[in-house]
């Protein structure tokens, strides 16, 4: 096997450094102008955290923050229990009806985003307008956001369900537990690490959610993103730096704890069926 | 001793039509062990999910110290299972795992306390020699200990009847036979009934009281391990449950049946006269003598060494014989052959006649492949 993997020589990691240099550098340099102690976008003239201080001092700024926070804790917390009922059912089906659903529930992920935004747009509207209320604002962008959620919850989850011994419950029940009780004690701690990954994932993806955000938003509420598209519009200011480093550390920091959960539980998968062959 | 415990009437199941138990009539002693023995899909497991409570049969009923069982659900029955790979639960360590059963609290029981909960289970660790991994993570476990745990955890309940799908299809060859002692040992000092379902003959004749043979979801026979073994009631029971030469006799009176020709004394009677019936002989029943002096006359073609005796195939008029010798004989050599009385068993010809006891394509090679299908082939029909 060894042999099959060469080092890659100065080329090859020459090419690796200049993709990863596209691809990060913008990052970098919006990350270190948010320091710049100028207006000025090409210059750099000292290190500051004053554009850090007004974001805090803004309240509209802050007002979005929150709002963004919000949603990101309740949508993750509320698809998080929906995808977790939606993948056990998925699971207890028969093959047949199982593989159609699952690739069904594959599709709103490969979905253009815009396509999303504006058919929940149209829905809330029509629904609005059958109801004779309009209630655009924080309830549409929440259940959005719990909408576009709850498939990568079920995919997140899925593979902790096939992981389990297919007996599991009925050696639960076996042992004198009713299905609901087999369930709570049994299938929710067994597939846990699954339910926390799909939280994580889904209050990530609803932190960086612009498009469906936008559209479902109505003219009064805010999100994060909203907001910093919004200011691009008007002027373009350093603080949309600081916003920007804010809310990438803030992904940066779920997908690293994200990843370093799936790497550590492979790991124990991996052990424990060394063991089992011993 | 012989108290009926559990009794099917008339069970049959069958996913998306087809029949995987087709009636099946049975009786369960108490403090009996009894073995529900078959290749995969016979059927064998699927009965023992309708005793645990995790399968309705379609029609038929089930019945417990008299009572019909049919719905009550698992968590109702004072059965305890113990399953083909553990399902053991990953995140609980050994004592949570044993203790599982004993803080369920059952509806008709009333809630164990703690000290006790504690004893039960440091005791029962202690039956399965794992006493001091309380603590250990169950996935920390080697396969044998994995199996142990499972054991504890279905024993504490104290069920009055324990089934066991397979429970050592996971083990090598030497631990499982020091589990066959173990849970022999088990079922004897415990007096719980133990149903035990395996696709392994050896293990079936090992350690039960009672083996019921099945095949295509029916129940072929049953009998005591002796029973089975020295009268098979047809082809697959003789073929499936050690070696055994099955050949076309024809029945000329009680207690005389003609082979290939010729007359041989056997012990069997109730036949209608000159009724085709099929011969058992097992291949440790033939004894080889010089050819003028047997009743048959064949051809050695193969030898194969094993160790305490030499399988050789022998050649009697284009129909191979297995014959088991602890004589050197070589290849292409002229035998005679005898067989006691007692050596010949007959059967009424069944579905089965023709398809088994032919050993002309039998090599040591072919014999291992057809074991290894056996060991790995899980049983997937059943578990829809």
């Amino acid at each position: 096997m060894t042999g099959m993997t060469r080092r890659p020589g100065f080329f090859g990691r020459g090419y690796n450094f200049l993709i990863l240099f596209f691809l990060y550098a913008p990052i970098f340099v919006l990350i270190a102008f948010s320091f710049n102690s100028s207006r000025s976008r090409s210059v750099w003239t000292g290190f500051t955290f004053d554009w850090y201080k007004s974001l805090v001092q803004d309240e509209s700024i802050m007002n979005a923050f929150y709002t963004t926070i919000i949603i990101a804790i309740l949508s993750a917390v509320i698809a998080t229990i929906a995808g977790t009922f939606a993948a056990v059912g998925f699971f207890s089906m028969r093959k047949k009806w199982r593989t159609p659903l699952l690739h069904i529930n594959n599709i709103p992920m490969m979905n253009a985003d815009i396509v999303t935004g504006v058919s929940l747009a149209m829905l809330f509207v029509a629904l609005g307008s059958l109801l004779r209320v309009n209630f655009f604002g924080f309830a549409t962008i929440l259940i959005a956001h719990i909408t576009f959620n709850i498939p990568y919850v079920i995919l997140s989850i899925m593979p902790k369900l096939r992981q389990i011994d297919s007996n599991l419950v009925d050696a639960a029940c076996d042992l004198g537990c009713t299905w609901m009780k087999a369930f709570w004690k049994v299938i929710v701690p067994e597939i846990m690490p699954g339910i926390i990954n799909g939280l994580i994932i889904a209050f990530t993806l609803s932190v960086d959610d612009f498009v469906i955000s936008y559209f479902t938003a109505g003219g009064n509420v805010m999100t994060l993103p909203m907001k910093i598209f919004a200011m691009t519009r008007r002027r373009i200011s350093p603080e949309i730096n600081a916003l920007s480093t804010i809310l990438f550390l803030t992904v940066l920091a779920m997908l690293i704890i994200i990843n370093v959960r799936e790497a550590r539980q492979e790991e124990r998968l991996k052990q424990s069926q060394l063991m089992l062959n011993r | 001793m012989t108290k009926e415990l559990i009794r099917l009437s008339d069970c049959k199941v069958a996913f998306d039509g087809d029949v995987v138990l087709d009636n099946i009539n049975l009786y369960i002693n108490d403090k009996e062990f009894l073995t529900l023995l078959g290749p995969s899909g016979c059927g064998k497991t699927t009965t023992l999910r309708i005793i645990g409570g995790f399968l309705k049969p379609d029609s038929g009923d089930v019945f417990f110290d008299g009572a019909r069982i049919n719905d009550v659900p698992p968590h109702k029955r004072l059965v305890n299972t113990i399953f083909q790979k553990y399902a053991l639960f990953t995140h609980l360590n050994v004592f949570e795992n044993v203790a599982f059963g004993l803080r369920v609290a059952r509806p008709d029981d009333k809630k164990i306390d703690k000290h006790e909960i504690s004893h039960r289970v440091i005791e029962m660790l202690e039956v399965v020699s794992l006493k001091g991994f309380e603590k250990r993570d169950v996935s920390s476990l080697s396969g044998g200990q994995q199996q142990r745990v499972a054991i504890a955890r279905a024993l504490v309940n104290k069920p009055k009847v324990l089934l066991l799908d397979e429970p050592l299809g996971a083990l090598d060859m030497r631990l499982r036979k020091d589990m066959q002692n173990e849970l022999k040992q088990i079922q004897q000092s415990t007096g719980i009934t133990f149903v035990y379902v395996t696709h392994d003959q050896e293990e079936a004749l090992a350690m039960s009281d009672t083996v019921v043979v099945m095949e295509g979801g029916v129940i072929q026979q049953i009998g005591t391990p002796e029973d089975i073994y020295n009268e098979p009631k047809n082809a697959f029971v003789a073929d499936f449950i050690g070696e055994s030469n099955i050949v076309d006799g024809i029945m000329r009176s009680d207690g005389v049946v003609e082979i290939f020709g010729r007359k041989f004394k056997c012990l069997d009677s109730g036949f209608e006269p000159m009724e085709p019936v099929d011969v058992v002989i097992r291949p440790e029943d033939i004894d080889i003598v010089s050819p003028g002096k047997g009743k048959l006359t064949g051809t050695i073609t193969g030898i194969t060494f094993r160790g305490v005796m030499y399988d050789i195939i022998v050649d009697f008029h284009g129909f191979k014989w297995l014959i088991q010798t602890t004589d050197l004989c070589q290849v292409g050599t002229e035998i005679g052959i005898q067989i006691d009385p007692d050596g010949i068993h007959i059967m009424k010809k069944s579905r089965f006649s023709g398809m088994y006891g032919d050993y002309s394509s039998y090599s040591a090679e072919y014999d291992d492949i057809g074991d290894a299908e056996h060991e790995y082939e899980p049983e997937d029909e059943d578990e829809a």
